[in-house]
């Protein structure tokens, strides 16, 4: 079997080497507590403010208005939960999307049995939301508008800048789900009207179990993990100092090697994503194709089931991903494809493709030229494709 | 996640195509929840299964169970065939992970849905033998792509 080849760097990417030797002195040399006086501790202390700096950098924020949480999820809880609570006199009303991470909506669900009114967009064949229905959307309760920056499973950017304008028109906070996009496609949080911005730093080649909120300077929002006076008293907690340290030299080798990374990326997804249109029949681009993560290929392939397409792959070391319903853990296939108007069954033989810097022509012409092999010896066994074949013979 | 036996019958398949002026064909599921099975079925006078094919559309799970579906009843009675239950496959195939379980439904109801066509087909009536479930319509769409 050859080597693998990683294709699924939306769901987490390899940790870059000098980002785990930048981590390893703060486990066995530098391991002192930041909040202690002596002076290992203050060596802690100083590799956080370094890492703080780094990441407040790459999207044009102070530093101290970087709050470090153990990820995007939590970053995400932390948003939603505490805007709510801390706005309850203004409001009930949070504007979303229905292709948001399941880390908005889930926590969504759980504000409604709280008595919060959430107000779930469509989006268009794209995954685009309107920024008018945003605004359509805003009541006099509304506290809060949460639409992602950019969508982890078909790469949509979205227009963010449009919709934080518009929130801000009417004094109203905006929050962006940025896990897949920071430190992948520029974001400056004064430029697109950021208020709160939730990233993880696994995604970019940091290490796993550390992320951050950006809170705006001015924004009132409570503490969510309670106890110790860390971050500012806004959120409890001895500071994982190594994750941080990590984080921050990702960060930092992320916004200098973005130009590079995207020019590289978006060719190899385009050259990808061509051979796949030219050479394999019935399958669809999910997506917009320019307002695009440069790492992202999300496909249909008609008349195939997505796992079964993902075990083959394996079987030949390439690692992929799908929103198969067989996948996801439940009957249902993916949310945000259904949300841009696939039907189950197209939606089932999903499959998306995520790549790194690291991703080769040669690795993409053999990952295609077995998809077509895979694709090709699956539909020669599928009754749906047998039924399509004979209705138009 | 997948036992060897799963594998195996997933990398390499037994039985997968059509049979032409089958005696019985059944197609059960539903592209809706992402599985849906074929079963053609080859049937002697004396009642005996002498061939059977399947095709599927579904997971690794539902192609395996197909497969060994299609191994079990192969050479035996009608009788014989409606004793391949969910279980019998699931057994041999050494177990199926807990979430897809439902794929061995599928491939029971498949072998039931087959023997039905063809005791409808003969105007004949198979003792135990009931009505399949089939909703395999739902979801369709004719739109391409």
């Amino acid at each position: 079997m050859a080597t693998t080849i990683y294709l699924d760097n939306a769901a987490t990417t390899k940790t870059a080497p000098e980002v785990v030797q930048a981590m390893l002195p703060y486990f066995t040399e530098n391991y002192g507590n930041p909040s202690a006086i002596y002076e290992i501790a203050g060596r802690s202390k100083e590799a956080m403010d370094k890492a703080r700096a780094q990441i407040a950098d790459v999207i044009g924020a102070n530093p101290e208005e970087i709050y470090f949480t153990a990820g995007g999820s939590e970053a995400d809880n932390w948003a939603l939960k505490a805007t709510f609570e801390a706005y309850a006199e203004k409001g009930n009303h949070i504007i979303t999307s229905k292709i948001e991470h399941h880390a908005i909506l889930h926590t969504c669900e759980y504000l409604e049995g709280r008595g919060a009114e959430i107000t779930y967009l469509d989006v268009d064949e794209n995954g685009f939301v309107d920024p008018k229905a945003v605004e359509a959307a805003i009541t006099d309760k509304t506290v809060l508008i949460s639409v992602m920056t950019a969508n982890n499973e078909i790469g949509t950017i979205e227009p963010i800048r449009e919709i934080g304008r518009i929130a801000h028109e009417h004094g109203i906070l905006f929050h962006t789900d940025a896990v897949q996009a920071f430190g992948q496609i520029p974001i400056s949080v004064d430029a697109d009207n950021i208020d709160m911005l939730s990233s993880s730093g696994h995604k970019l080649n940091g290490p796993k179990g550390i992320g951050f909120l950006y809170i705006r300077k001015g924004v009132k929002i409570r503490s969510f993990v309670h106890g110790g006076a860390q971050e500012r008293k806004r959120r409890a907690g001895t500071e994982n100092v190594p994750g941080i340290v990590g984080y921050g030299a990702a960060a930092a080798r992320a916004k200098a090697s973005m130009e590079e990374r995207t020019k590289k990326e978006t060719e190899l997804r385009d050259y990808m994503i061509g051979r796949i249109e030219n050479e394999i029949p019935y399958t669809k681009v999910n997506g917009d194709r320019v307002k695009r993560l440069p790492n992202n290929i999300n496909v249909c392939f008609r008349y195939v089931e997505g796992e079964s397409m993902l075990i083959n792959l394996d079987l030949l070391g390439i690692a992929a991903s799908s929103g198969s319903a067989c996948t996801s853990g439940s009957l249902d296939p993916s949310h945000v494809l259904l949300a841009i108007g696939l039907p189950h069954e197209v939606a089932h033989g999903s499959l998306r493709m995520t790549l790194s810097e690291e991703i080769t022509k040669e690795q993409a012409d053999y990952t295609i030229d077995h998809l077509k092999q895979i694709v090709g010896n699956l539909r020669s066994m599928s009754p749906l494709y047998e039924d399509f074949v004979k209705k138009n013979s | 996640m997948y036992s060897e036996k799963v594998m195996d019958h997933f990398q390499h398949p037994r039985n997968v195509g059509e049979i032409e002026n089958a005696s019985g064909v059944g197609t059960v599921g539903n592209a809706k929840c992402g599985d849906i099975m074929r079963m053609y079925l080859d049937i002697d006078d004396n009642g005996i299964i002498r061939d059977c094919k399947f095709k599927t559309f579904g997971c690794g799970a539902a192609v395996a169970t197909s497969s060994m579906a299609t191994e079990l009843v192969k050479g035996k009675t009608i009788q014989q065939a409606l004793e391949v239950t969910n279980k019998a496959v699931m057994e041999a195939l050494d177990g199926l992970p807990p979430i897809k379980v439902h794929c061995s439904l599928l491939a029971e109801e498949a072998i039931h849905a087959a023997l039905w066509d063809y005791a409808e087909k003969h105007h004949i009536k198979i003792e135990g033998l009931k009505k399949p479930k089939n909703d395999i319509s739902e979801g369709e769409t004719d739109d391409e792509y």
